[in-house]
């Protein structure tokens, strides 16, 4: 496996402390830079309510795509009535054009482990479980090594650094499924069953895994909870915008000049992102948009680079944070053939149980197909979008509900795209058939 | 347990507070259409038809699979609601091949009858034209995944009440289809009871009894519920 | 319910059952050590087939639908035999961008098979997967479990065609 070095972290960083100088196999090395600190310290001088409060005033809210406030979660969780509480940590990752989770798993797996352990005394659980995607080996590996050695520190398992506090940690595997990556599809699939979504309430945090109270976060958001305990709420809360604090990690990928991972605080700009980070656009190519939020997400046109990031603007513009994919893309992409690669994922990887994503999206690929082809009508667009609205407002679980998100976000941005492919069966970036078969014509 | 009170298409009702709004709805003659609902049978949350609003939140809510809480409002027949089950009912027909006319269970289809009473008169969404095939080995029922709405009753009857589990479903996405053991033969199946259950819960032609020609097939359904109270005074 | 500590008797002596077994045993034989039990046959067997799902239908009391339901539903188990050689061409958004369906129409091209099938002489079984999570280096193939970054179709054409001499 290729192991990758952050790319750039400011100042502050917090999840990718130490750029990676550490070697995430060995437990004193993490010791060396203040960790287990931040446990020991929860386990010896605060208590369960306390901790929450700080979570809480940290204003952290979860990485793994929309944002929901941490602290008010575990709340939830630690008052739900019921025993025993579970923890899951979701390392799926299953956005296509992400890789953050993946680089934190493999360089800081003592970090993430740390997260949930302290997780699991505020909330008061007792088993936690690590869901990581097959396609992670390295991942899973680090994970296993740092369960063993943290145990024989006496840092999992019975009476945690002499407490009364027990733990327990086990992986397991994922097994290509994005939807597995949905909270009560993961539950079925940790459960050894099909990885179908229910529809919620009850939420995890009331009925989750066997039936129990259940904590459910993303492995970023774990990998935030010791430097926030260690550094206090305060200064977390100082990083970042009004609505979103601290920082966000972004896999850079695309058309860029510099790919790679980056940690930059709450409300960086796009252009800093793109162009100060990144490089800008190889080959003397321009920028066209950069996709965010994976297949629920959408494409973000260069009128809005010097939009600040966050949770709040990204959906203003009809995108969505997802867990931090970033594909630059230049005028060598064609939107609309963009928005048909992400229906084809939605259509392959829908479990298939409720019937608008299941049917729609096969529907919906079916039409975006006639529309590159050159074999589409405006009746045809129209369908489109009244399906579009049909499947986000009534599919079981956010896999359908986004699904038309990449449609609906190129229709706002590059209408013109489609009405050539449609009406002048042209594809201005001459990479969809209709262009291929325009040019067949004139040559013939 | 408490009792409370709401508000189902501006008139007042009440009920306890473990009911769903199906449920309640049904009690006071108001009709919600569903598919994958079965009286007797978990809760699957898959057709989407019985979809409804509720003040104070943007998301449509499932009838079949949300409970009521006191003072909430909720519109079940709204023009939007109308126009998306319509197209629901068009997507299940779309997605299948449906042959109303040489079927078994014409006059008496659940999908037919949806259809009617949401005047489904075309389809305006593609159709899909999916190569599925019948399985016909078993001495005494046959199914027909042509006809399949995926709904999953089958599976749960099969399941939750005869504790066979002889169906699940394999595959998934628009691949998906209702199995018997490893998707093997239903005739070879070494589960199978025989019982027929699954057959009378499905509200299509799918499942069928063979014999039967076209327009024959009728099915009883309600002996699910009343199975289930029957097991529960037992024990 | 009653955890069960008999095994059931393996399908063949092949010694590789035993680590199935002992998957189960670890997970005390519960219904929800499926996946993990599916895991243990696909890296142990390379592939999932009927005798290994009757086996672990047994191992753990599944009904059978389950097993086939679950195996069914995870596109990373096999149910037919790989090539000797595997080449995964990611098709994940970065690799998208970066023209991945170009280099697989190559490599179909040349190889003369879809994806998610095996040459005639069963040498190469072409594969397709969704990110790599190696997206900075994009596009990206995967041969015989070795990452390539920026994969042109040259290069992994002549890896494959060598594969396919040698048999
Ligand atoms: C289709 C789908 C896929 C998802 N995939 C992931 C994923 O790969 N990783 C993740 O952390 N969350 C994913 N989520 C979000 C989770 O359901 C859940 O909200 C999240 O793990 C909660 O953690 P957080 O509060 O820390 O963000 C996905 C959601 C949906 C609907
Ligand atoms: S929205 Fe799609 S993935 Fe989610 S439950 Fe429905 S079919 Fe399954
Ligand atoms: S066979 Fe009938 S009951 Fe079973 S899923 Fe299909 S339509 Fe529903
Ligand atoms: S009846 Fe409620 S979703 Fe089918
Ligand atoms: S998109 Fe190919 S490695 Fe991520």
């Amino acid at each position: 496996m290729i192991e990758e070095r952050p790319l750039f972290i400011p100042e502050q960083n917090i999840v990718l402390e130490h750029n990676g100088d550490i070697d995430p196999e060995v437990l004193e090395d993490y010791s060396k830079i203040e960790g287990f600190t931040a446990l020991n310290h929860v386990l010896t001088e605060m208590t369960p309510p306390e901790v929450i409060d700080q979570v809480s005033r940290s204003g952290l809210r979860g990485r793994g795509g929309a944002g929901y406030p941490t602290g008010l979660k575990w709340q939830t969780v630690a008052k739900a009535p019921g025993t025993p509480k579970y923890i899951i940590c979701n390392g799926d990752e299953g956005d296509p054009g992400a890789f953050m989770d993946r680089n934190v798993m493999e360089a800081y797996p003592f970090k993430v482990l740390e997260g949930m352990t302290i997780a699991a005394y505020a909330i008061g659980a007792s088993q936690g479980f690590l869901y990581v995607r097959a396609e992670y080996p390295l991942a899973v590996q680090r994970l296993k090594n740092a369960i063993r050695q943290m145990e024989k520190h006496n840092l999992l398992g019975k009476n945690i650094a002499g407490t009364p506090f027990s733990f327990d940690v086990d992986v397991r595997l994922g097994a290509g499924a994005f939807v597995c990556g949905e909270e009560t599809a993961l539950i079925a699939s940790i459960e050894g069953r099909r990885g179908n979504p229910r529809p919620r309430p009850p939420y995890p945090a009331e009925r989750g895994l066997f039936g129990c109270p259940t904590l459910i976060n993303n492995v970023e958001t774990f990998a935030n909870i010791a430097p926030l305990l260690r550094k206090g709420a305060e200064w977390f809360a100082s990083i970042g915008t009004e609505k979103s604090k601290g920082t966000k990690v972004f896999a850079l990928s695309g058309r860029i000049a510099r790919a790679g991972l980056i940690e930059v605080p709450m409300g960086t700009t796009l252009r800093e992102i793109v162009f100060d980070i990144g490089g800008g656009i190889p080959d003397g190519k321009a920028f066209k948009a950069v996709q965010t939020g994976g297949p629920s997400g959408g494409c973000i046109p260069s009128d809005y680079l010097d939009m600040p990031v966050d949770y709040e603007s990204l959906l203003k513009l009809g995108s969505f944070m997802g867990s931090g994919g970033m594909i630059v893309m230049d005028e060598t992409s064609c939107m609309v053939d963009v928005a048909r690669y992400f229906m084809e994922f939605c259509m392959s990887e829908s479990c298939g149980k409720c019937v608008p994503c299941r049917v729609g999206t096969a529907q919906m690929y079916q039409l975006l197909t006639k529309i590159v082809n050159g074999d589409a009508t405006l009746n045809d667009l129209a369908l489109l979008e009244s399906l579009c609205d049909l499947v986000r407002n009534t599919s079981l679980c956010g896999l359908g509900q986004g699904a038309p998100n990449p449609v609906l976000s190129t229709l706002r941005y590059f209408r013109d795209e489609y009405i050539a492919h449609i009406v002048d069966k042209r594809c201005p970036a001459g990479v969809c058939p209709v262009h291929k078969r325009e040019h067949q014509e004139v040559n013939a | 347990m408490t009792v409370v009170t709401l508000k189902i298409d501006d008139r007042d009702v009440s009920g306890r507070d473990d009911e769903t709004i199906l449920e309640i709805a049904r009690e006071n003659g108001i009709v919600i259409p569903t598919l994958c609902y079965l009286e007797g049978l978990s809760i699957a949350g898959a057709c989407r038809l019985c979809l409804v609003e509720v003040k104070g939140t943007s998301k449509l809510l499932p009838a079949c699979a949300t409970r009521v809480s006191e003072g909430m409002e909720i519109h079940t027949n709204s023009e939007r609601l109308t126009q998306y089950r319509r197209t629901i009912i068009e997507m299940l027909f779309a997605e299948g091949n449906h042959i109303c006319s040489v079927c078994v269970s014409n006059g008496h289809c659940q999908l037919q009858d949806a259809a009617v009473a949401l005047g489904v008169d075309h389809i305006g969404v593609p159709y899909l034209h999916p190569h599925r095939h019948v399985d016909a080995s078993h001495e005494l029922f046959g199914i027909d995944h042509n006809r399949c709405i995926l709904c999953a009753r089958c599976v749960r009857v099969c399941d939750e009440v005869e504790g066979a589990h002889t169906w699940d479903v394999g595959v998934r996405g628009i691949e998906a289809r209702v199995v018997t053991d490893f998707s093997t033969p239903w005739g070879d199946s070494d589960t199978c009871t025989s019982c027929g259950k699954c057959v009378q819960v499905c509200p299509t032609g799918a499942l069928f009894a063979k014999g039967k020609s076209a327009g024959e097939m009728t099915k009883q359904s309600e002996f699910v519920e009343y199975l289930v109270a029957m097991r529960g005074r037992r024990s | 319910m009653q955890p069960i500590s008999t095994k059931p008797a393996p399908p063949s002596d092949d010694k590789r059952w035993r680590i199935v077994t002992a998957t189960m045993r670890r997970h005390g034989f519960r219904p929800d050590a499926l996946v993990e039990t599916l895991h243990s046959v696909q890296e142990a067997f390379g592939y999932i087939d009927d005798v290994a799902m009757r086996f672990i239908a047994r191992g753990l009391q599944l009904p059978p639908s389950r097993v086939y339901g679950a195996a069914t539903f995870y596109n990373y188990f096999m149910l037919k035999p790989q090539g000797e050689h595997t080449c995964v061409v990611c098709l994940g958004t970065a690799c998208y961008i970066k023209g991945a369906s170009d280099l697989l129409a190559q490599l179909e091209a040349v190889t003369g098979v879809k994806p998610g099938e095996t040459t005639p002489d069963k040498q190469v079984s072409l594969l397709t997967a969704r990110c790599m999570g190696a997206c900075g280096l994009a596009p990206v193939a995967v041969l015989d479990g070795e990452v390539h970054g920026t994969a042109d179709a040259k290069s992994v054409s002549a890896k494959l065609e060598e594969w396919m001499r040698h048999d």
